[in-house]
């Protein structure tokens, strides 16, 4: 067993002892656990093993610990620390629970995520707590009107039973399933519609969550409907099989297209690198001296493709590694090289004189669509 | 849906003429609609003509997967070196910077790397890449190796590059001349070449002094 696996294994332990301790905690020694739902806690609990098992292999990977090194020491950089955080609460609130770089992307696909992201996000923060025993409601003694809901084995808050607040609250989930499964349809309209979704998807990582998602949003809703309109008919049968399709995406959540729920944060890493990036010492091309990233980054990936097996390392001193070479440049030397081995066979002949600079490669139409896609790629093309 | 096998992408940038046809046409391709995924440069736009479209080779080993850190970047199982998966792609641009050929594109707004496919919605049921089924002087090409060996006497197909102390072996060839000398295409090595073409635009700027003088 590698050293990356057994540090997994020791990881996904831990977090799910520590899981299973604040479960006995929260739930006053399970004086408050519902016993029936012992089949979603033990789901969860495999869950959380398998998802900090994945994890931990996701950061031994080179690059990944590379960044998640970088990111935080971005983040915690010196004299820039308070900014950080302006930065890290506006990113969150914006990228993460926005969802505004989806939006920039296609407005009904930023919906179609936002709808199934907060349908999710509402759902989670309702049953993890109740499943756990580390929420319940109980009658407020002498007031039988009233409930009061204890979290963590404390008395939270009071509410009529009767009102607009109980209603809401008790239908937490209907709510949640309705956004899902809107979201779920717009995206299964997209996948059967869209010719280039066609081309790439695959079953197992595009519509496996999407169908589990929808079972269990239709499914919970059953449930709902069997006990307010039709006197608790087949309640059994629904609550069967409800439970299959939560316990079926719980242990598909750490290997399958949920897991980026757990690797999407780290954009919030990559920008704070990027940040210090640019206000450090960009990198120079050595072929045509032109900046294009940061000096940092350069080394940083030299060292990753390094630590890879890759062996870019060039046997000349004007360049020493082949990443010191921008992108455009790399597209020319791709272009010369065939010239070279062409040389005296085709027509034309080096242009070069001892007068003229080294050729500078230039986008040939850098139209709307057609060149850069935006700031950052412009570096990347040239400034 | 995979690629056939027969068919393969032979690229030939020594006749790209520039006309940019690829580039309107990359834009129609329904995996990145409006958006063209062809790097298409001048090299030495003031004294020569030459160009150089480049598209994803399709490596056997892709740098550009290999370091990403979200593992978005998958190869498909016929050689098709995917662009980067929606949900994964973290935007760091670490793929743009390690690919050795310079393919990849990023949008750090959308918070996405995107690059070419091989038209994978075109290509998967035997089609042609658009970029090959418009390019005039067959610069790209989409073909048989038959076809290509009847089309080019004298030049072959290779498919491995060097870089440095690294060869790296891709889907797509490149056309060379059919010698025993051309098995490996080493860029690092022409990286500090001059340009190719005529000197006739400097001896036409050459006389127009003389002439003021």
């Amino acid at each position: 067993m590698s050293r990356e696996v057994l540090r997994a294994i020791v990881w996904g332990l831990l977090v799910t002892a520590v899981l299973g301790a604040l479960i006995l905690l929260g739930s006053r020694n399970l004086a408050h656990f519902d016993a029936a739902l012992v089949s979603y806690t033990f789901a969860i609990l495999f869950a959380t093993f398998g998802l900090t098992y994945r994890y931990s292999m996701w950061l031994s990977r080179p690059p990944t610990a590379m960044y998640w090194r970088r990111g935080w020491q971005a983040f915690f950089r010196r004299g820039l620390r308070l900014q950080n955080v302006g930065r890290w609460f506006s990113r969150v609130v914006l990228d993460i629970f926005g969802n505004r770089f989806i939006f920039r992307r296609d407005r009904l696909r930023g919906l179609t995520h936002l709808l199934i992201m907060w349908g999710c996000i509402i759902a989670v923060a309702i049953t993890f707590p109740l499943v756990f025993g580390w929420l319940h409601f109980r009658p407020v003694v002498g007031d039988l009107s009233r409930y009061e809901a204890v979290l963590f084995g404390f008395a939270a808050f009071r509410f009529p039973h009767d009102s607009v607040v109980a209603f809401f609250l008790f239908h937490g989930l209907v709510w949640a399933s309705i956004l899902v499964i809107a979201g779920v349809m717009l995206a299964m309209r997209r996948r059967m519609r869209d010719e280039g979704a066609e081309a790439l998807q695959r079953f197992a990582e595009d519509f496996m969550p999407l169908i589990l998602l929808f079972a269990v949003s239709v499914t919970g809703l059953m449930l709902t409907a069997s006990y307010t309109w039709m006197k608790g008919y087949g309640y059994t049968f629904i609550s069967l099989l409800h439970a299959i399709t939560v316990i079926a995406t719980f242990i598909w959540l750490p290997f399958g297209k949920f897991f980026h729920i757990f690797q999407r944060p780290a954009q919030l890493g990559v920008s704070f690198y990027k940040d210090l990036g640019r206000a450090e010492e960009p990198a120079l091309c050595r072929r045509c001296g032109h900046a294009f990233t940061s000096r940092r980054h350069v080394e940083d990936l030299i060292e990753v493709e390094r630590q890879l097996g890759y062996r870019y390392e060039v046997d000349d001193g004007r360049v020493e590694h082949y990443q010191w070479i921008c992108p455009p440049c790399r597209r020319a030397s791709f272009a010369m090289a065939q010239g070279l081995a062409w040389r005296g066979q085709r027509g034309g002949g080096p242009l070069a004189t001892p007068e003229r600079p080294l050729p500078m490669p230039v986008h040939a139409n850098s139209g709307l669509g057609e060149g850069p896609l935006d700031e950052e790629d412009a570096e990347n093309f040239h400034p | 849906m995979t690629v056939p096998e027969t068919l393969e992408f032979f690229v030939d940038p020594g006749r790209c003429i520039g006309c940019q046809s690829c580039v309107q046409a990359c834009a129609e391709c329904d995996t990145h609609k409006g958006q063209s995924m062809i790097q298409l440069d001048y090299l030495d736009r003031a004294h020569s003509t030459q160009t150089v479209p480049v598209v994803c080779m399709h490596c056997e080993s892709p740098t550009c997967a290999e370091v990403c850190p979200a593992d978005a970047i998958k190869r498909t199982e016929d050689g098709v070196v995917q662009t980067a998966r929606k949900p994964r792609c973290i935007a760091c641009n670490n793929c743009v910077l390690a690919c050795p050929f310079g393919v990849p594109k990023m949008s750090t707004r959308v918070n996405l790397m995107m690059k070419c496919d091989m038209c994978y919605d075109r290509t998967s049921v035997g089609l042609k890449p658009m970029c090959a089924s418009v390019c005039p002087s067959q610069a790209l090409a989409f073909a048989t190796r038959a076809e290509m060996a009847r089309l080019r006497p004298g030049a072959r197909p290779v498919n491995a590059f060097q870089f440095g102390a690294q060869t790296i072996r891709t889907k797509v060839n490149m056309m060379v001349p059919d010698e025993p000398s051309c098995e490996i295409v080493d860029v690092t090595s022409a990286m500090f070449e001059p340009t190719i073409g005529h000197d006739i635009l400097d001896t036409v700027f050459e006389g127009d002094e003389n002439e003021h003088e």
